[in-house]
């Protein structure tokens, strides 16, 4: 692998087309699952989003009293950004979107801006449930927010360098991975936090009548659940150039070992997340502050002595 | 762009925020306005770095602006907090026990 | 076939972005712009979210000047930092503004005039300071990688300007503690009893 090449924006298409495909593979592979967790064929599960997809494109948009139609439309259209602003600084075997000097601090704002979203997407309707998600989320967002932003400083300090083409390509040979796996987990979390479902995340869970998904309906509700697993793939796709090791692996060309990692972590943590138990905001909290936040520091601690011994 | 054209708009972004600071009446408000008047000091930061200064010391000023509004940020939310808590004050003029 | 599109994308799409020397002027302009008249709407609409997130556009508009004159790190933490700020904010402003002037429009101001008079003469002073004068000039170009800016900015962090990093972390810490200690309502000897284990609870919130 050499240096990253940064491409010309119109590729940004591919990578919409690449992240709505990946998005459909998530919400099929959940819906199989479910599927088969109720005794039902799968694969009338792995059919649901493509019937889901068709019904909200026809379906009409429902509106509340004294919505605030703009902030909607705000946190709906970054929903359907935000997962497309985290890819960009991902290289795909050599070719990048942005190849930003600060890489790893842009994912970081971008998973913020997750915050933003959310909140938005509850506050517009004017609705109980959907302010109640937004609330939520928030409080949640405290507990992961910083151990991720930890986890990410790990593979960057090991490497030198916060863009991340550099971040994957100082991992020849050995993934980051195996020497900072608890970095690793505390991004996984971080990823199923921020990617707004299951029970790490639940903000537009059942238990508050799916809240910030509540009083959103056709293209609207189309696009926020695009959105989401949009970006658990984005989570997914970046964790490969930090931890992975990026491009490199045997027999394949660098774009295509991109993309298969992305896919099987995706998958894993599709998997993974259904079998989490539910954990409330505050319990959240704590485990993030007394468990997660110790965890990363003390990798962050073990990774900065390797790099000043190795140096 | 100039030097000028730059620091006339953090000027701007300066006299906003204390436009906010001074004529509001709740407390999170006034912090909005604090926190505006810090915008208009990054903005002019950025703008000396860029036409004046070749040294990376104003970046360490950013550096230091951006902890002084995290600091203006959390203390102003807890003490809110605990006035609203302790009192049901949100706005400023409630607030005037501070004074004594 | 991985050589086909090495060789389709070296020959049709490695065209690099436009260089944007020329249009950073315009674009710092049109952004410090865009964050003043955000930053001044802030004072105007009547919604507590409008407000609060208006006033993060103000913040991401200075973040995007900022990186435009190749401050990447600084700038985009300026964003990172302010969109969780706001996000915050507005769970500040929903629980303590005791009023909802969406719903109910009603002034919010005080002394209203003398705040604009001082604000107006603050703009002129400082306007008319920043006309008169005489700026230097750096003795060389401005840096073309921000990536180097970004390392220069740690290197001082960590050598000559040690010091900022010293004072800040334990301010920043204290900040941590101080706020808990301050905005808590309910301590943990509340609520888990006198040996925190939850097993002589009187009462409390949980």
């Amino acid at each position: 692998m050499g240096e990253v090449v940064q491409v010309a924006a119109p590729w940004v298409l591919l990578a919409a087309l690449l992240l709505g495909m990946a998005a459909l593979g998530v919400a099929a592979l959940d819906g199989a699952l479910a599927a088969r967790a109720a005794c039902r064929p799968a694969s009338v599960g792995a059919q649901h989003p493509l019937v889901e997809t068709a019904r909200l494109l026809r379906q009409r948009r429902r509106t509340t009293v004294a919505a605030d139609t703009l902030l909607r439309h705000v946190a709906v259209g970054g929903f359907a950004v935000a997962p497309l602003l985290m890819v960009a600084v991902v290289p795909l075997g050599e070719w990048v979107l942005a190849d930003a000097s600060v890489g790893v601090v842009w994912f970081n704002a971008v998973d913020v801006l997750v915050w933003v979203l959310v909140w938005l997407a509850g506050w517009g309707p004017n609705a109980a449930w959907s302010l109640t998600g937004g609330y939520r989320f928030l409080a949640q967002a405290m507990a992961y927010e910083l151990p991720l932003m930890f986890a990410l400083t790990a593979p960057a300090v090991a490497a030198g360098s916060l863009r991340v083409g550099d971040v994957a390509g100082g991992q020849q040979g050995l993934p980051y991975v195996v020497w900072m796996p608890v970095a690793f987990l505390v991004y996984c979390v971080g990823v199923l936090a921020f990617s707004v479902r299951g029970p790490l995340s639940p903000a537009g869970g059942p238990v508050i009548s799916s809240g910030v998904l509540a009083e959103l309906s056709g293209v609207d509700r189309l696009l926020v659940l695009a959105g989401r697993a949009g970006l658990l793939v984005a989570g997914a796709a970046f964790a490969v150039p930090l931890f992975l090791g990026g491009g490199s692996g045997p027999l394949l060309p660098g774009w295509l070992w991109v993309l298969v990692k992305t896919a099987l972590l995706t998958a894993a943590l599709v998997v993974v997340r259904r079998r989490l138990p539910d954990v409330r905001p505050e319990r959240f909290l704590a485990l993030g502050w007394t468990v997660l936040l110790p965890a990363a520091l003390l990798q962050l601690l073990v990774v900065s002595v390797v790099v000043v011994v190795r140096s | 762009m100039t030097l000028e054209v730059v620091l006339v708009l953090a000027a701007a972004l300066f006299s906003v925020g204390l436009y906010g600071a001074l004529s509001q009446q709740v407390v999170v408000m006034v912090m909005m306005g604090l926190e505006l008047m810090l915008n208009g000091v990054v903005l002019a930061a950025a703008g000396f770095w860029w036409f004046t200064a070749p040294d990376p010391s104003l970046q360490v000023l950013l550096v230091v602006v951006l902890a002084a509004m995290t600091v203006e940020m959390a203390m102003g939310f807890a003490v809110a907090l605990l006035l609203h808590r302790t009192s049901g004050a949100d706005m400023t003029d409630m607030a005037a026990e501070l004074k004594q | 076939m991985s050589l086909a599109f090495n060789e389709l994308s070296s020959v049709v799409l490695e065209t690099p972005l436009p260089d944007l020397s020329v249009l950073r002027g315009v674009a710092v302009t049109a952004l410090g712009v865009v964050a003043v008249v955000t930053g001044a709407l802030v004072f105007r609409v009547d919604s507590m979210a409008r407000a609060t997130y208006l006033l993060a556009a103000s913040f991401v508009a200075v973040g995007a000047a900022v990186v435009a004159l190749h401050l990447d790190y600084v700038g985009v933490v300026v964003v990172l930092m302010m969109l969780m700020e706001m996000a915050v904010m507005g769970v500040f402003m929903v629980m303590l503004m005791g009023m909802n002037p969406a719903l109910m429009p009603m002034s919010m101001v005080h002394s209203g005039r003398r705040a604009l008079a001082a604000a107006g003469t603050s703009f002129v002073v400082l306007t008319v300071g920043i006309l008169l004068v005489d700026w230097p000039t750096r003795p060389d170009a401005p840096p073309s990688d921000p990536g180097a800016t970004t390392y220069s900015l740690g290197d001082a962090l960590m050598g000559d300007h040690m010091l900022v990093m010293m004072v800040v972390s334990p301010v920043m810490l204290a900040t941590i503690v101080a706020g808990v200690v301050l905005a808590q309502a309910h301590g943990r000897y509340e609520r888990l009893g006198d040996d925190l284990r939850g097993t002589s609870r009187q009462g409390g919130r949980r």
